[in-house]
Parts: structure tokens; sequence; C-alpha cells
């Protein structure tokens, strides 16, 4: 398959991301969101790698293996990530009873 | 011995550091010693040096110490320059400041040990600048020291810095001398940039090739440097306040040194103002025109330093007219003897201040009895100032004006009138404060004794020296050749005495001339003494008397054309310039800073998602940037 579909995925998926990111207030709805941008990074990472393996394959047998491995760290800090964000969000919940982070603007004062 | 010049300044900044910084621990009779001690020590090595210069054969020797500026081609080393001018002012600067600091020791002692200190660094201080400024080897250590002595004349004035008058006084002689600075400074660089030098052989060497226009520029500038500190006209009017710091500092700095520091200049760049006539005709009716001047304003003072104060500014002129006529021999020998009487009747009325606490002549009179050892030596310094025979001024003013006739007769009749009016004032003061009645009040007469032995002592010495400090320069008239300061400075005016050719003027005229101006001079001298013993004059000066007392209204005149529209211009420029302007841009920024930012502070919203959208639209900018610009 041509790197073009993957590349139109990974940009159609970010955009996804990011008008959720912008228009939506819940905030959990926001963390998927956010998910959704780091996975079409993901996505692009390893199609590319795939690519260079290709490209380069005959003289170098290692290329483009460090795409691949550098997914999986990308993995582990996004669920880092979660944790957090998740722990964030159930603080917000207790102490707003509520998830919108129209709430949050109160941080200000 | 020449090789350690360096010792000669280095005494003194010791001194000047010593009781500087420790002037809180010291006890006074450790600052004398430190004070005094400095000053003669370098007085020691000043005759070492000097016994080497006499020896025949002897070179002026250039004693480098380091390289105080290097740019590009322009290279000024600080360096020391050894021979018979500068050794003669040295030997000048510190006998007579050694006497000085001597004398202080007893006339500042009611001090406070705190105060006693300060007085003696700046003391101190001073010597060292005056010993810079005369053993420079380039006009750039000149102004060091030039400026150097400024700074010591504003803090002695400004010593009783309590009192508001003092203070006035000290900002005053600071602003003068500044006023003739600005002119030393741009002659200064306009020497750079002619010679591409400062050293004094560079620049004399190369004079002679210079263009004619270019020197005078650079001499009347210089001049205006020399009128600034020598108290010339138009610049004297601060010489006569500076009156207000003690009476030793009058008789060190504004009598005996200082002030012989414009002389000192010219007569170190003889050279140039022999190839530059305008500037030396300059010279010398600047010269001729302030020593009538002041003398006139002396006839009618009633204040014993002011009196000294504008014979001293008067007989500076007398300086420069021997400049000016090219008698440089002259005019440093009267220098000499000059700082010989004139330190003299200083201290002399320092001694009848310290026993009377009192300055006005008219409360003084009949100290002839009660203070037998000053009033002897005032009288032997009257004597030499008025040019009476043989006492050292009768030589040395009787060669400038020599001198003077055989240039232009006109500057000698002038020179003159101003010797019989020097003789009518001296001789005035000297009959008011000595002779006569004392009318002084009783409790003074009471208290009143004779000055103690650290005061008498530097009075009898320099009253020897009044007596005997002209026999070095006897008019060849009377013995053929026996001039020994012409022949010890010769080779420092060598170059311009034949340069200019100076006429001499015959033998039996001569004779007559000196007969003449003695003459002059005992005429001034009896006329007055006689007039002023019996009844001396109490009351207030009317008519035209009245105009000589205030000085020729000098000071309101400088006051109403000068001191009174800067007054205003500073005020406009405070008003509008000032605080519109300049104020109006400092706040301004200010003001739009803080307008600026309350109106970003609405961006701070708290909304997390404008936040957001904000990063969003930053990262798409971004994104243009960097696509537009990789086309």
């Amino acid at each position: 398959m041509p790197i073009n579909y993957y590349i139109f995925l990974a940009v159609a998926l970010f955009c996804i991301g990011v008008a959720g990111v912008l228009t939506r207030r819940n905030a959990i709805i926001i963390f998927m969101c956010i998910e959704l941008m780091l996975n079409a990074v993901n996505l692009l990472l390893v199609a590319f790698s795939k690519m260079h393996y290709k490209a380069l394959a005959a003289n170098q047998p290692d290329a483009g293996i460090n795409g691949q491995i550098f997914v999986f760290f990308i993995m582990v800090v996004a669920a880092a990530e979660v944790s957090v964000g998740l722990a964030i969000i159930v603080m917000m919940y207790r102490n707003t009873h509520s998830i919108d982070v129209n709430f949050l603007n109160r941080l200000k004062h | 011995m020449s090789k350690f010049v360096y010792l000669v300044p280095l005494f003194p900044l010791l001194g000047f550091l010593i009781n500087g910084l420790l002037r809180k621990n010291l006890t006074k009779s450790l600052i004398s010693i430190v004070g005094c001690g400095s000053v003669l020590a370098s007085l020691i090595v000043s005759v070492l040096i000097f016994s080497e210069t006499r020896q025949s054969g002897f070179q002026a020797v250039n004693v480098n110490l380091f390289n105080f500026i290097d740019a590009d081609r322009l290279h000024i080393p600080f360096a020391f320059q050894v021979d018979q001018l500068s050794i003669l002012f040295l030997l000048i600067i510190t006998g007579v400041g050694f006497l000085i600091h001597l004398y202080s020791t007893s006339y500042m002692h009611d001090e406070k040990d705190e105060h006693f200190a300060r007085y003696f660094s700046y003391l101190n201080l001073f010597v060292f600048s005056m010993i810079l400024l005369v053993l420079g080897s380039n006009f750039v250590i000149m102004f060091i020291g030039w400026e150097g002595v400024g700074l010591c004349s504003y803090l002695l004035i400004g010593f009783w810095f309590k009192t508001k008058e003092f203070d006035d006084a000290a900002t005053k002689a600071f602003v003068m001398n500044r006023i003739g600075d600005v002119g030393f400074l741009i002659a200064l660089f306009w020497m750079i940039s002619l010679f591409g030098s400062v050293n004094f052989s560079d620049v004399f060497g190369k004079a002679q090739a210079a263009p004619a226009s270019a020197l005078t520029g650079i001499t009347l500038l210089l001049l205006v440097g020399a009128t600034g500190k020598s108290a010339q006209i138009p610049l004297y009017t601060w010489l006569p306040d500076a009156m207000a710091g003690p009476t030793p500092v009058s008789a060190l700095i504004h009598a005996a040194t200082m002030v012989t520091a414009g002389i000192y200049m010219i007569a170190r760049s003889n050279i140039l103002y022999t190839l530059a006539p305008v500037s030396q005709s300059v010279v010398a009716i600047i010269g001729v025109t302030t020593a009538f001047f002041a003398a006139t304003i002396a006839i009618k003072q009633n204040d014993i330093k002011k009196v000294l104060a504008y014979s001293t500014v008067s007989q500076l002129g007398y300086m420069f007219l021997g400049l000016g006529v090219g008698a440089y021999t002259g005019a440093v020998f009267h220098v000499m003897t000059h700082a010989f009487f004139k330190a003299l009747l200083f201290l002399g009325a320092g001694s009848v201040i310290h026993a009377l606490h009192e300055q006005d002549i008219r409360k003084m009179g009949g100290l002839k009895r009660l203070l037998p050892t000053t009033h002897l030596t005032f009288l032997l310094g009257c004597l030499a100032i008025a040019g009476i025979p043989p006492f050292a001024g009768f030589f040395s003013k009787d060669e400038i004006l020599s001198a003077a006739y055989a240039r232009n007769p006109i500057y000698f009749v002038v020179g003159l009138i101003t010797a019989l009016m020097t003789a009518f004032y001296m001789f005035r003061l000297y009959a008011t404060a000595f002779q006569g009645n004392f009318r002084g009040t009783e409790d003074q007469r009471k208290h009143i004794q004779e000055s103690p032995s650290q005061i008498t002592i530097p009075l009898v010495i320099l009253a020897i020296l009044s007596c005997i400090g002209g026999f070095l320069g006897i008019p060849d008239v009377f013995v053929r050749d026996s001039h020994l300061l012409r022949n010890f400075l010769h080779p420092v005016f060598e170059h311009s005495e034949t340069l200019s050719q100076t006429v001499e003027v015959g033998g039996s005229r001569e004779l007559t001339l000196i007969g003449v101006s003695v003459l002059v001079a005992l005429v001034g001298v009896v006329y007055s003494w006689s007039r002023f013993s019996k009844n001396p004059e109490l009351g207030e000066p009317k008519g035209f008397g009245k105009v000589l007392a205030n000085k020729w209204y000098v000071d309101e005149l400088y006051d109403m054309i000068i001191v009174k529209p800067v007054n205003v211009l500073g005020k406009f420029f405070d008003s509008i310039f000032d605080r519109a302007i300049i104020d109006g841009i400092v706040n301004g920024v200010g003001r739009i800073v803080q307008y600026g930012s309350r109106q970003l502070r609405l961006l701070q919203s708290g909304q997390v998602g404008a936040y957001v959208l904000m990063m969003v639209l930053g990262i798409i900018i971004l994104f243009a940037i960097q696509i537009i610009l990789r086309k």
C-alpha cells in the first residue's frame, strides 16, 4: 500500500482529535481525543519506518527498526500519562461534582 | 639620583593614604609627623636631585614608569622629566610646602583629630598632585596634576564645609577652573592631532615645522587654561573668594604653588609661544591688565586676606607680563621670589588671625608691640613685595619690567603704576594693622600673645629667603654674568632665546629704569606709611573708592551676564526639557507597557478551550512560517 494512504488516515485521525479537544467540554472525551492524536502520530511513525525498511533493506538489514521500537516507548509514556490524567479528572470530580472543563476556570481566582 | 625621582611624589602620596585612611585612629602628633615628614622626605630627595642638575653637562633625564595610554599610534608614557625648570619648581613646592605643613601643625591644632588628619591628607594630596604637574614629561601627566591640584584646592577651600559661604567659594573656584580646563583639554587634543604625541620633546621638536595658525590656536587655548588656574582676567574672581579656606592653604595653594601652575605651563611650552607672537602679545596684555586691575581693587580692601589675595592676582599678572614679553627666566624668578614673600605674608596674616580671631584690618592696629616676630617678618615681606632693594621682589620685578620696556614702553609704564600701587596698598595694610593704637576689644588685648614656634620658625625662614632670594638673579648692569638663575635655566629657554633674539636694554638706560622703579616704590611706601600709621581710614569708602571696594562690581557683572542667564536657562530646561520631554518619554514608556499588559491580561481567561485554540493556532502559524521560509 502506498504511504499516502497511511498519511491521509493519520492526518484525518489527528484532525478529529484536534477538533474534539477544541469543541468538547467533557474532560474524558478531551482526553480520548488527545489519545487519538497521539496514536495518529504513532501510526505515521510505524508507516514511515516500514517505508524506510523497504527502501534500504538490501544494504541495511536493520533499517527502520528504530521507528518500530520507538512507538512502544510512546505507548508506555502515553499509558503513564493516562494514569496521571485520570487521577486529575477524579480529583476534579471530587471537588466540583462535574467533569466539565469550563468549571476549571475557577482556578484563575 | 634623578633615576629615583619617583620618590618625590611617592612620599606625599603615602602620607595622604596613611593620614586619609587612618584618620580616626591616629593622634595629632602622629598625624603631624606623617604629614610634615612625607614632604620633608620629598624635599631631601629634591635637594639631592638638584645638586645633580647643577653639575656641568647635565642633560634632561626622562624616567619612564609605565605606559599610561597605548592606542594605535598614540603612546603616552607615564614618565617624569627632570630638568632645570622642573627641579626648580620641585624645590619651591617641597620647600615652601614643608614650611607651611609645619606651620599648619600649630595653626590647625584646635580642630578635632579626625579633621586634623583630613586637613593633612588633603594637603599631602595637593603636594603630590603639584609634583606630578611639574614633573610630568608630557602634557597628559601635567593635566592629571593640573586636575589634582584643582580638586585639592576645592577640598581645602571648603574645608570648613559647614558654612554655606565657604562651600559656595569652593564651588566657584572649582567651576571657574573647569572653564579654563576645557581650553587646556582642547589644546591637548589639538596637539595630539597635529603632532601625534603629547611628549614635551616631540611637541617642541616638531613645533617649528607646524603651521603658525595652529600654533596660535593651541597656545591661546593653553592660555585659557592658564588664566583659569592662575587667576587672570577674565577668570580671576575665584581667587579672592578662595580665602575662605584656612590661611596656610591660602599661603600654599593660592599664593605660592598652585596658582603658578599656569606660569609653569607657559614657561614649559615657551617655544610654542615664541613661535606664536600673537599669543605672546595676548599673554602680555592679559598679564599687565590683570596686574593693574587687581592692584586697584587691593587699595580699598579691608580684609587682611583679601588684600593679599588681590595682590597675588596682581603679582601673577606681572609673571604673565614677563612670559608675554619673552622674559621667561624673569617670570620663573618672580614665581620663586613671590613664593617666598607671599607665603610669608599669608603666614604672617595667619599668625595675626590666630592671635586676634579677626580679619578686618580696621579692628587691628598697634600689633607692632604685641606680636613682635610677626611684625618684623611681615614688614620684610611687605618690603620685598614692594620692590625695595635689596629684597627679593626688587630683582625679579625689575627684570620683568626692563624686559617689558624692551618690548613695549607702554607695558613698562602700566607695570610701574602697578608697582606704585603695590607699594601703596601693602603699606596701607601694614601701617593700619601694625602701627598706631590697638583698636580691638579689651578682651582680645588680654588674650593676645605671640604665636608658638611652629608658626614663627617658618615665618623667620621665609623672611630670610625673602631678603636674600633676590641675589640669585643680580642684573648684568650691577655685576656682569652673575645672574645665577638665568645660567641655571639657560638650557630650558635657550631655544626660545635664540629664536626671538631678545633686545637687551642698554646699560645706562637700564640703570635709569631701575632707579625710576625704586623711586616709585619708595614714594608709595613712604606716602602710605606716613598717611595710614597715624590716622587709618576706618569709615566706609565713598565715591570712586566705593567702586574699588566693591571690586569694580565685577562679581555683580558676572552674576548678571553669566550666572543669572545660566540659572534661567537651567530652570527652563528643568521645567520644559527635563520634566516635559525627558520625563514624558520615560513615564510614557512605562504607561504604554502598563496599558498594553492590562489589555493582554484579558487573554488569560481561564477557559481551557481558549488556551488550546490559541495553541493550535500558534502551531499552525509556525507551520506556515516554516513552509514560507523553505521556499
